[in-house]
């Protein structure tokens, strides 16, 4: 039990500290960088609670592909970020204000949830049982919830055609074959008889 | 002292909170913002999961993923957006993306 409090005291302080550093780094890489640390030691957490597959669908998922991308578009984009960072010390106080107040507040609610609400009587987390906790995700997932898994796809499927069609770009004088016209196109369109005479050339 | 479910619903309370912060004092770098988004989806996350553990549901944990997804969608759509901007002004100071006067 003692290893269980020091991983979860480890993980839930690099996890905050990450967290403070993503907003408060001067350079956005750093963010990146930070957000990613974050990630990893969330999905330590969410293997010290029993969920190993959400663990490491958060690692792929996040770790191998959004921060990813928020690393290219950062990279990519030559941007001026110390003039972004104006205003800063100047929404600090009221925000870190806002941030305590709001952080009390839902400290408090969620103690007395955990202690008194729903969650009554339930002080001990799942143990291991004789499945494993991919398979029992897999088990309600793909049965009372594959409408719903469908409609994630959907949505994922919408997000990457929506991202293709708003950062394509068409050069112009780039020639492109077009299929339309090639199709439409019969004799009389693509062919011209013309009677030459001898000794003049041929204006095309 | 041993773990209880408060202790994870206080991270995640605590997580949530830098987000909003995050939100609050980088309000001209959209990056950021987006990066804040994040971490307060991450954190509804952590919620979803420890309730799921405590309850003995693992439904909690199904929520979790679609939100997973929702988040990843979110900010690959985000993120084109912003190249979007960007190549039509040159810079990504949000202060000025109100030309459509919204």
């Amino acid at each position: 039990m003692a290893v269980h409090a020091i991983a979860f005291y480890l993980l839930a302080a690099v996890t905050v500290a990450a967290g403070v550093s993503v907003v408060s780094a001067r350079n956005p890489v750093h963010s990146v960088l930070f957000l990613i640390l974050a990630f990893f030691s969330a999905a330590g957490l969410f293997v010290l609670l029993g969920a190993e597959f959400l663990a490491m669908l958060l690692v792929v998922v996040y770790v191998g592909a959004v921060a990813v991308l928020f690393l290219f578009v950062v990279m990519m984009l030559d941007v001026d970020f110390a003039a972004l960072r104006q205003g800063f010390a100047q929404y600090m106080p009221l925000g870190g204000l806002v941030a305590l107040v709001l952080a009390v507040e839902m400290i408090v609610v969620a103690t007395t949830v955990a202690t008194g609400g729903a969650a009554r009587g339930h002080d001990a987390p799942a143990v291991a049982g004789q499945i494993s906790n991919a398979e029992a995700i897999g088990r309600v997932l793909y049965t009372d919830y594959v409408y719903l898994f469908q409609a994630a796809g959907m949505v994922l499927l919408v997000a990457m055609i929506g991202a293709i069609v708003l950062t394509l770009r068409h050069k112009p004088g780039v020639r492109r074959q077009v299929i339309a016209d090639q199709v439409a196109r019969n004799p009389k369109s693509g062919m011209r008889i013309v009677q030459i005479k001898s000794g003049e050339g041929i204006d095309l | 002292m041993s773990i209880g479910l408060s202790h994870y619903l206080a991270v995640a309370a605590i997580l949530f909170t830098i987000g909003v912060f995050g939100i609050f004092v980088n309000r001209k770098n959209i990056i950021v913002i987006l990066m804040s988004v994040e971490l307060i989806l991450l954190a509804v996350n952590i919620n979803l999961v420890a309730f799921s553990t405590y309850l003995h549901d693992v439904v909690g944990q199904i929520f979790a993923m679609f939100v997973l997804t929702v988040a990843a969608a979110e900010a690959a759509v985000g993120l084109a957006i912003l190249v979007t901007f960007f190549r039509n002004r040159g810079d990504i100071a949000v202060d000025d993306a109100s030309v459509m006067k919204g």
